[in-house]
């Protein structure tokens, strides 16, 4: 089967130092991956080619690279599923990162905001003299998020990082997820004060699209879902996003549909003055377009019925 | 000026364990690598580490007597006594550190059984042991005060009267060659399964190690001694844990038949990994294969035990082959797997060279002799990194750094670099000249070998040698230039490639994983010793080093 391998290109030594696209035609069959795509246009058609690349097994993460627009390791992709009629590829390096070369990009930032998160087991107390005791559901639990092979994808494809770069990210944060979960750590409630601040928890939009590129099964937004719980729970409520949390909950709950009035009000509250007054362009916008929410919010007429619901999810007080 | 008291050579299980220790020890400590640290080819080792534990009723006297006999009686008992003792403490500071070990009901580390071991000692986390260890010692790299370069890559040993000072390096980014100081170095580089191909290595094990030790005049011990494991994926050579054994997968033949019946009747699938890679060698010779592999049959163990167990060899099945091995077996073969050779140390990791250490599979103790078994190697990295960073740290601290004309060193070592990129095309590329070594090796030093074959892989790595000295590198640039290190590598690989050559031509005898044809024997009276290889400007030069024998006294071998 032919293929045609789009690659995205940047030299930095060029005389003037813009992307451009190379093209390459290649021969594939039902098992090649776009990895060993790469590495033959590499050694038989075009050594300038830079990449990052080892075990061709998915577990060592340098192969990550948007493939047809998504990030993905590309030892884990065979071409034959991606472009099953032949056709063609199209290879980028990751997103959200400076690209040094070619496919290979800067992961300085990434490291930095991995070692930000303090990813090191911190026990209390005197070490055991044998292992620390722990059920293995809970090891089980962490193999999930230990099985992170720190690959950048879900970096690469992170919403928020395209408009925020100060934002943890999928990756740092699922790491710190390992550690609030350990059953040995004891530093979670630490931990979740301060992952709950500004660029941390509370800063993803829930997209899912890390959920959707992991190789690994990770599911980073899952963890930070979870992580926010936890910190609510550890009584860290007063932030934008804990409080957007509740007031989404107390209105849902009282009418049975969202009150997108109230919401932002109840969120950073009514004597908030400087906040309140930031929404007077919004207001007016929606207003102008007809998109202003009604003033007199209704009920849903079977209320009662979603109440119930929420009595029974509750956690009892 | 960069410049450590004791600086690592590479950021896999034992670099980061020498490290650590190193800097536990109060010594200025560096640490570089060719990739990022996580990217290491410790990763790899799927299924666990090894250990006998005194509370389930374990003893290390039978972890080491099954290592002994594992490596044919030519690992020295001297340094399998000590690993084994040791084993345990290591296990344990792992699980400190924070290693998620799969445990039992009470929530203690649980254990599988593993090949060539009678009692199930080893300890895991699902089939991802090696990532799991290694993310975990990268977690304590970040805690700590080390200071850690990158994708550097180091092109020399740097030498001065007879001792190690440094080493030069050329940090990728940016094309720039640098010295830095250090009055110890620790190669901790890994295997260098690429001089074979196929081979279950990553790409980026090519030896560099051994071969800057074996230039620099250490000696290269056990060479010979390349381990062939018996399940990698047919085609690509993917390694499929020996796990999926050890909790019960069987391998068969095209007649569905579980063939390691006739060949080691109590241990069947979990004989020792040279013992099964024959057995499956002779059966595809004998026609009992399909398309030149056997089958291994995981659908008994049930979905729930794969998923949780070998999640990741479940994974590889679809991702590679379309094959889901809950319903399905997969087609394995042998493959070349683990060098049980290499850089010449004792317990310290101390080579006879002063300021070379050399701790992990670029090191040889030698606790593996002439079969390594599994789960074998992720205890030898740790145990041995350990140690070479403590000794080295030590040594360290009564030595004072020698002055060195730092532009000088560079300046030649740029220069060389810049003489292969200003190469003119000849028509020649390095990924052919390593293709012909690594079909070479695989075809003339695999499972089965003999005086004719080895002669011609000796006399291919020679001529390569010669072309290795033109071959152009096509990309001329300084940033990231990708094409530069496999040149470099290259070079590193032929020699290593030599060396294995040149020690198996002259074992004339059949041990652990080194079989011959022409001496289908084990001779004990003549080659119970170890073979040695050290590079003079005339060749390589083979000397012998016996082999320490302290309560086991060398036996046949059955399983």
């Amino acid at each position: 089967m032919d293929l045609a391998v789009k690659v995205r290109r940047y030299d930095p030594e060029a005389k003037e130092p813009i992307p451009y696209w190379s093209e390459y035609k290649v021969e594939v069959d039902e098992y090649t991956t776009v990895l060993d795509t790469l590495i033959n246009i590499r050694e038989d058609i075009d050594g300038t080619l830079s990449l990052r690349c080892s075990c061709r097994s998915a577990i060592c993460g340098s192969c990550s690279m948007r493939v047809n627009g998504h990030a993905q390791l590309a030892c884990k992709t065979r071409v034959s599923e991606i472009a099953p009629d032949g056709g063609s590829v199209t290879i980028e390096p990751m997103g959200n990162m400076e690209v040094i070369k070619d496919l290979v990009v800067d992961m300085t930032p990434f490291w930095d905001k991995v070692k930000a998160v303090d990813p090191w087991l911190q026990p209390e107390g005197p070490e055991p003299e044998g292992e620390y005791l722990a059920p293995n559901e809970d090891m089980l639990h962490l193999a999930g998020v230990m099985g992170c092979i720190l690959c950048g994808a879900c970096v690469s494809d992170c919403t928020v990082l395209e408009v925020d770069s100060n934002f943890l990210g999928p990756a740092a944060l699922a790491k710190a997820y390992r550690f609030v979960a350990d059953p040995r750590d004891s530093q979670e409630k630490p931990r979740l004060d301060s992952l709950r601040q500004y660029s941390g928890i509370w800063d993803c939009t829930r997209c899912m699209e890390c959920v959707q590129v992991c190789p690994k099964g990770v599911a980073p937004m899952d963890r930070i879902m979870v992580m926010r719980d936890l910190a609510m729970n550890a009584g860290f409520d007063k932030e934008i996003g804990a409080r957007h949390t509740d007031a989404f909950v107390e209105l849902v709950s009282h009418s049975g549909r969202l009150d997108e009035l109230k919401l932002p009000v109840k969120t950073v509250g009514m004597f908030n003055i400087r906040a309140m007054q930031s929404f007077a362009p919004v207001g007016l916008r929606a207003l102008v377009r007809g998109k202003m929410p009604p003033i007199f919010h209704k009920m849903l007429p079977n209320v009662e019925n979603v109440r119930r619901i929420f009595r029974k999810l509750e956690p009892k007080k | 000026m960069l410049e450590h008291d004791v600086l690592v050579v590479g950021a896999g299980l034992a670099g980061m364990r020498a490290a650590l220790a190193a800097t536990e020890m109060g010594a200025n400590t560096g640490i570089i690598s060719k990739v990022y640290p996580v990217r290491s080819h410790s990763n790899a080792a799927q299924g666990g580490i090894n250990a006998a534990l005194v509370d389930r009723g374990d003893a290390w006297e039978e972890h080491a007597y099954d290592t002994v006999k594992g490596s044919d009686y030519l690992g020295d008992q001297d340094s399998i006594e000590l690993m084994c003792q040791v084993a345990g403490e290591e296990l344990i500071s792992l699980e400190h550190m924070g290693v998620i070990f799969n445990r039992d009901d009470e929530g203690r580390l649980g254990t599988r059984a593993f090949g060539g071991q009678r009692r199930a000692r080893t300890f895991f986390v699902a089939d991802f042991t090696g990532q799991a260890i290694l993310h975990v010692l990268y977690e304590q790299l970040l805690k700590s005060e080390i200071t850690s370069y990158e994708e550097w890559f180091v092109t020399s040993l740097v030498m001065q009267e007879g001792k190690c000072c440094g080493v030069l390096a050329m940090e990728i980014r940016t094309g720039r060659v640098y010295l830095i100081k250090a009055k110890t170095v620790i190669l901790c580089t890994g295997g260098l399964g690429r001089v074979f191909e196929p081979s279950t290595n990553a790409l980026i094990v090519t030896g560099d190690g051994i071969a800057l030790a074996y230039r620099a005049g250490v000696p290269l011990m056990d060479m010979e001694m390349v381990q062939y494991h018996p399940t990698t994926l047919k085609g690509s050579g993917v390694l499929i844990t020996e796990g999926a054994r050890g909790e019960g997968a069987y391998l068969l033949n095209k007649d569905g038949e579980r063939f390691m019946e006739r060949y080691a009747p109590s241990m069947m699938e979990l004989a020792s990994r040279d013992v099964v890679s024959r057995s499956e060698t002779i059966e595809i010779a004998e026609g009992n294969g399909i398309n030149g592999s056997v089958l291994l049959d995981c659908r008994h163990l049930g979905e729930q035990l794969i998923k949780e167990k070998l999640s990741q060899i479940y994974d590889i099945g679809l991702d590679l082959l379309g094959i889901d091995i809950t319903q399905e077996p997969i087609p394995v073969q042998p493959g070349m797997h683990y060098q049980m050779g290499g850089i010449k140390t004792d317990v310290d990791g101390l080579t006879s060279v002063p300021g070379i250490y050399a701790a992990g599979e670029c090191a040889c103790v030698s606790v593996h002799g002439g079969n390594r078994l599994g789960a074998n190697s992720l205890l030898d990295t740790v145990v041995f990194g350990h140690r070479a960073g403590n000794h080295a740290a030590e040594v360290s601290k009564g030595t004072t750094q020698e002055p060195l004309d730092v532009e000088e060193l560079v300046g030649q070592e740029e220069k060389r670099l810049a003489e292969i990129l200003s190469r003119d095309a000849n028509g020649d590329r390095v990924a052919r000249i390593r293709l012909d070594m690594g079909t070479a090796m695989n075809a003339h030093l695999g499972v089965y070998r003999d005086q004719n074959g080895m002669k011609e892989a000796l006399d291919t790595i020679q001529q390569l040698k010669e072309r290795y000295t033109t071959v152009p590198v096509e990309d001329k640039g300084r940033t990231f230039n990708t094409d530069m290190v496999f040149d470099l590598e290259l070079g590193l690989m032929l020699d290593c490639a030599e060396a294995i050559a040149v020690s198996a031509l002259e074992r004339k005898e059949s041990r652990g994983a080194h079989s011959r044809t022409d001496f289908p024997e084990r001779n004990d009276a003549d080659w119970l010793k170890h073979i040695l290889v050290t590079s003079t400007p005339e060749g390589p030069k083979i000397s012998y080093s016996p082999v320490v024998i302290t309560q086991w006294t060398p036996e046949e071998r059955k399983y």
